[in-house]
């Protein structure tokens, strides 16, 4: 492995950064998403900050289930994204389409989209299991190096 | 200065969903700004027609993660007058009760959203912490933080015990006092004064025309609330205050919004303290008779509004539902023209904006093959020649 791969796996771990999408989500983990942030869950503790540019982000935070205005759109803003990056799908309606499954704006499943790294189900997704989804994506990345 | 169109959305680091904002400027002021919408857009009335009333309920809910109880109750009033059953008065005061924790953690997360979007990340911070109390209690109320799923067709699914009541009563206290220091930190603090004094300004005319609702309108000095206007679940029965404010602007929105807070926390009280005995649901038959039922409710952001038309299955026919967002978005367009740039994501979160409630409809023809977008003249146009047609003509009235 390079130095260069090796800085960027480290770095990665220290502090993965995050860039949340909405894809048509009912908000209920989207407010999750913002809750593990503050003081009560504070998953800043972990290195990880919310950014606002997919040109910043490791790891992309998708909830909701994919509709068709915005396959396009989270098609773009992954490509946006630098090596090595991940996509974490938020909720049932994020792993499978949920409740939306069979309504006809909706593409149900991130998977469908894009190739995803964690599964966190729940509607809505708890933070804590939003934090244990964060945890084991580190711990699978340094099992890889 | 030439003009420049920059799009804002659908995703923005100021937005929390994806919506998306035509801005013409001129230098940093804004001249025009359109809005577009349904990129939030999954179909859910076509879905709700292809669900029993119960699955719908699941459904419903799930229109908006914030304002999840108001949509159900609103939906779950049309099917029982529908089915014309008789819903305990214990029933009514649980839902009301969660009517109102809702509005006190939604509110409570404006005011973080709003803070943030000011840049003043420590208030954003605080009112989030303290937000966790009101989770709390409806976790420990329903089982489950964001949606709740506390009704039921008949009544509620749940009773409320006596330590549950006094959880809720002793967290109630201490966000009363939060909210105490949030209203002085509200009207004191220069820094936030400044960023939101004349800011995002909508007139009491303007507001009428434009028809805002909830506290966007109530900030602009109209007295507008469905709790009052027409009393529905035990509102009647409770004493509370109808909050305006004349100043029109972001800082009028801001302490409407903090002062309806305290009123939440007395209704809350009086709710708990004078809970009716009794069962707390009824049998309702799974095939609604046929008939049409319309009903509207105070949501945290304003006057949600369902239609319902059953056709004697156990299907509703169809539903509609009019999410108070879709009615405010009307007045950010006006709010925003003449601001500064730095100011839109302030504005836009100041009416509370949930898009997630509004994306629901799209004109479509299907002979064109493509979206058209029809103006409000072609509109009435076209609805009265619809009504024409089966015999009923507005034009003579």
């Amino acid at each position: 492995m390079k130095i260069i791969d090796k800085l960027i796996t480290w770095s990665l771990l220290k502090s993965p950064w995050i860039l949340h999408f909405n894809s048509g989500a009912c908000n209920g983990c989207d407010i999750e998403i913002v809750d593990a942030l503050t003081p009560k869950y504070d998953i800043e503790r972990f290195g990880m900050v919310l950014k606002a540019t997919p040109r910043h982000a490791d790891i992309l935070v998708v909830s909701g289930p994919v509709t068709r205005q915005q396959v396009k759109r989270l098609k773009t803003i992954y490509e946006q994204m630098p090596e090595p990056k991940f996509v974490m799908a938020i909720g049932a309606c994020g792993c499978s389409g949920g409740v939306f499954n069979g309504c006809y704006g909706v593409v149900p499943g991130v998977d469908k989209t894009l190739p995803v790294s964690v599964y966190i189900p729940g509607c809505p997704a708890r933070p804590e299991a939003i934090i244990d989804g964060v945890v084991k994506l580190i711990q699978s990345v340094e099992g890889k190096k | 200065m030439s003009k420049i169109t920059i799009p804002l959305g659908p995703q923005h680091p100021a937005l929390k969903e994806p919506e998306n904002f035509m801005l013409v400027l001129e230098g940093e002021q804004i001249t025009g700004a359109t809005v577009n919408l349904g990129y939030n857009h999954r179909g859910m009335e076509k879905a709700a027609e292809e669900r029993t009333y119960m699955q719908d309920l699941y459904l419903i809910e799930r229109v908006c993660g914030i304002c999840s109880h108001s949509h159900t109750t609103c939906y779950i009033t049309n099917v029982e007058e529908l089915a014309k059953a008789e819903t305990p008065k214990r029933a009514l005061a649980i839902r009301t009760l969660f009517g109102e924790l809702e509005r006190v953690h939604s509110h409570l997360l404006w005011l973080g959203v709003a803070g943030y979007e000011m840049g003043f990340e420590t208030l954003f911070m605080y009112t989030w912490r303290d937000r966790e109390q009101v989770l709390d209690c409806l976790e420990m109320l329903s089982g489950n933080r964001v949606h709740y799923s506390i009704n039921t067709l008949g009544g509620v699914r749940r009773d409320i015990t006596a330590e549950q009541k006094a959880g809720v009563l002793k967290r109630i206290k201490y966000l009363e006092e939060r909210t105490k220091y949030y209203i002085s930190l509200a009207t004191e603090e220069t820094t936030l004064l400044a960023r939101t004094q004349n800011v995002g300004k909508l007139p009491y005319d303007v507001a009428i025309e434009r028809g805002a609702v909830g506290p966007t309108a109530r900030a602009s000095g109209i007295a507008r609330d469905v709790r009052k206007d027409d009393p529905y679940l035990i509102y009647g029965e409770l004493d509370f205050k109808l909050i305006t404010h004349n100043t029109c602007d972001v800082f009028g929105r801001l302490v409407v919004r903090a002062l309806e807070l305290m009123e939440s926390y007395k209704m809350i009280e009086q709710i708990l303290n004078n809970l009716p005995e009794g069962p707390i649901a009824v049998k309702v038959p799974w095939r609604i008779p046929a008939g049409e039922a319309v009903n509207h409710y105070e949501a945290p952001r304003g006057e949600d509004i369902h239609y319902l038309k059953a056709n004697n299955t156990d299907k509703p026919e169809r539903l509609k539902v009019r999410a108070p967002t879709l009615a405010n978005l009307q007045s950010v367009a006006y709010m925003m023209e003449g601001g500064w740039l730095a100011d839109v994501p302030l504005v836009i979160a100041a009416i509370d904006p949930c898009m997630s409630c509004t994306d629901r409809a799209v004109v479509w023809n299907p002979k064109k093959g493509k979206k058209e977008i029809y103006g409000w003249e072609e509109l009435r146009k076209m609805g009265i020649e619809h009504y024409k047609r089966r015999g009923v003509d507005f034009t003579k009235l």
